[in-house]
């Protein structure tokens, strides 16, 4: 991996993670952000070129202040794709990053090669509400985001340092990414995505943790309903976090459709 | 001195049992604990005793807005406000506030307090709280990390409003009106005095030091811990080389009197604990949306007055504690009276916010208080601030414009089958009395 600055318009600079060579994934993250190295974006690195930006407003990426909904996400990745010269790429989203790729592709329909969605927001249904992150306990989070809240990878993620200056770096580290994300999930993931699905093009896949707490795989039909092309697999043993669960069975999914 | 009477409006039967059982009183609280029919004793018992502090002499009666919640039931506060203009005649009417940033457009405000201002003759004071994170994020629905900015340009609307001449248009990032002209525009010329309701955040003491508005600080964690906010307000003023002027600074205290310090501790006590362990107990989750607070506030290590730190700094507090540690000011007169004007000098504020009712505190007492303090403690602190000119108090028109309601009660009655509205001569009213 290496790790670039990227001054976007005069307006963003961004971290971005770049791993491994070969046809472009542009990987949009979640509400959380992207940890120091991705161990799979680094395994779907051995088959693709993959740019992992962090959003505006997370790690070290700044100009979350000239972002104030979905069509200015939007036009963030269409420029940054043009930037990077890959006007159009695989797109894989997480969660956020899933709504906002889906709506990157819906926007504009030649962008995004084939698109795959691991358990994206965007979509609400009344009769299965989405548990509300931004009110949950530090110490809930495990619980919501993991298959097994006791699992090594589920400790790491969510470990609350008993240092205090630690813990105030994680809690300022946490309000401000879910500050951001709020612009797009907060109260309820809905901005209109439903309104624009149709349009999506692309080959559709979408990835979904049998045992999702946060978005339940209910929500899986909403998108394979909306979406002409697309197509679902569940991962088994797997929460919202599959790609720290199910690294190999989420690359291999990944790497099968992509090169399919 | 000046000397508001402030009024929550709490539910005060919620179950003994309701920390334990439900796990916050604000948000999701079930909505079958409340009963409308106590709720209809409630808003009335609670407007008479804001009457009764007119006409006691208390110079102010606050209201405020909140929602969703147990803790104080006025999601609008204009309402209150509207039902005292009518009754009282002579104590400004402190609506702590309006959160303008959840009005759309936010010039409802604006007209909402010019009717306000005009029906009550110029006795409105105009709060703009940014509000609660329960209230405006989680009940209302406002995206955390823009509501600060949507605050400020909601009040920018609002002041244009209330004093522009002419027609104007407003291309807000929020709001965006092709015409702008306020029917009625207020009494209070050039319009009411503005009071910004803080629980702390940094950003509040520069907003209120730029414009000249009295800043008030509402905890209920008393004078002792509000000192470090209050130092904090006056550190920025001095910085901008603003007046200290005591009356450009507000502050809540609970304050209780009785005969005896002795009997204080039976008459409150467990009032005071159903306030603070039951009124104030709300989910930590709910207590503070990721953005709602900027990071130059939360690095300045401000303590939310709700949620997980706010409850361990009240775990286990009794009476007497309450007491030693200024939460409540309470006691007899004597004490009430020495330890408010050193509550008061040691925060340099003349403007007191008192919560004489609190928690589950019925009528009865909550008219013992207010009249032992109306009598025997405001008229010895009436001289504190003597030489400072309260700029921030409503000019209202002379005591012998002000309107009065009818003075008498009609009644329906019937004339021949027909139903008609007669008036009883006074000297039944006053023997309905």
């Amino acid at each position: 991996m290496n790790t670039t600055q990227k001054l976007l318009n005069g307006k963003f600079s961004l971290e971005m993670q770049v791993y491994g060579s070969g046809e472009p994934i542009l990987y949009l993250h979640g509400a959380g952000g992207l940890m120091p190295v991705e161990p799979f974006l680094e395994d779907l690195g051995a088959q693709f070129k993959v740019y992992a930006p962090q959003f505006p407003g997370y790690g070290e990426s700044t100009g979350s202040e000239h972002i104030d909904d979905i069509a200015d996400a939007v036009l963030f990745y269409h420029e940054l794709m043009d930037e990077l010269g890959i006007p159009s790429a695989n797109l894989v989203g997480h969660s956020m990053g899933g709504m906002i790729a889906a709506e990157v592709a819906a926007f504009d329909v030649h962008r995004a090669r084939k698109l795959v969605l691991i358990a994206p927001a965007g979509f609400w249904i009344d009769e299965v509400p989405i548990p509300d992150l931004f009110a949950a306990q530090l110490t809930e989070i495990a619980g919501l985001l993991f298959h097994d809240p006791n699992s090594p990878a589920a400790q790491m993620m969510t470990l609350i340092p008993s240092d205090f200056k630690a813990l105030e770096t994680m809690y300022v580290e946490r309000v401000k990414r879910l500050a951001v994300a709020g612009k797009f999930l907060w109260p309820i993931p809905d901005r209109g995505l439903k309104k624009r699905a149709y349009r999506i093009a692309a080959p559709t896949l979408l990835l979904w943790g049998d045992d999702d707490k946060l978005i339940p795989a209910a929500y899986a039909r909403e998108f394979t309903s909306r979406i002409k092309n697309s197509r679902l697999e569940i991962i088994k043993n797997a929460g919202h976090m599959v790609m720290y669960e199910q690294q190999e069975a989420l690359v291999g999914a990944i790497g099968k459709f992509l090169k399919g | 001195m000046k000397f508001t009477w402030f009024h929550l409006m709490p539910y005060r039967f919620l179950p003994a049992d309701f920390k334990e059982k439900y796990r916050s009183v604000w948000v999701d609280i079930p909505r079958d604990l409340y009963d409308p029919k106590v709720g209809h004793r409630l808003y009335n018992d609670y407007l008479d005793q804001l009457e009764y502090a007119d006409a006691m002499g208390f110079d102010g009666l606050g209201v405020n807005e909140h929602h969703q919640n147990a803790y104080g039931l006025m999601p609008s506060p204009n309402i209150m406000a509207a039902a005292l203009s009518r009754r009282t005649r002579n104590a400004s009417l402190v609506v702590l506030g309006n959160s303008i940033a959840l009005y759309n457009p936010p010039i409802r405000v604006a007209e909402e307090f010019a009717m306000l201002d005009v029906i009550s003759g110029g006795r409105l004071v105009a709060g703009f709280p940014v509000g609660t994170s329960m209230d405006t994020n989680f009940c209302y629905g406002e995206v955390p990390a823009t509501i600060r900015e949507k605050y400020y340009e909601a009040h920018d609307l609002i002041i244009k409003a209330w004093t522009a001449k002419d027609v104007f248009s407003f291309n807000g990032k929020y709001t965006k009106l092709r015409y702008v002209n306020l029917w009625p525009r207020p009494l209070q010329q050039p319009h009411p005095p503005v009071w910004i309701p803080g629980g702390g955040s940094v950003e509040t003491y520069d907003f209120c030091a730029d414009h000249g508005y009295q800043y008030s600080f509402l905890s209920y964690f008393g004078y002792i811990a509000g000192k470090k906010v209050a130092d904090g307000y006056w550190e920025v003023m001095a910085k901008k080389n603003k007046e200290l002027n005591p009356y450009s600074l507000g502050f809540a205290q609970v304050v209780a009197v009785s005969e005896t310090d002795e009997q204080a501790e039976k008459d409150y006590a467990p009032h005071m604990d159903y306030f603070y362990n039951r009124c104030l107990h709300v989910y930590n989750g709910f207590a503070d949306a990721p953005g709602y607070r900027t990071v130059k506030t939360i690095k300045a290590g401000m303590l939310g007055q709700v949620g997980q730190q706010a409850a361990m700094r009240r775990e286990g507090l009794e009476w007497k504690d309450f007491v030693e540690q200024g939460f409540v000011i309470a006691g007899s007169p004597k004490t009430v009276r020495e330890r408010l004007r050193e509550a008061m000098k040691s925060l340099n504020c003349g403007h007191l916010m008192m919560i004489m009712q609190v928690g589950s505190m019925p009528p009865e007492l909550v008219r013992k208080s207010t009249t032992l303090f109306a009598t025997e403690v405001m008229p010895h602190m009436r001289d504190l601030w003597s030489g400072f000119e309260d700029k921030w108090s409503p000019k209202r028109m002379a005591q012998n414009e002000i309107a009065m309601p009818a003075a008498v009660h009609f009644q329906r009655t019937e004339v021949n089958g027909k139903a008609r509205a007669a008036a009883p001569g006074a000297a039944e009213v006053r023997g309905a009395k």
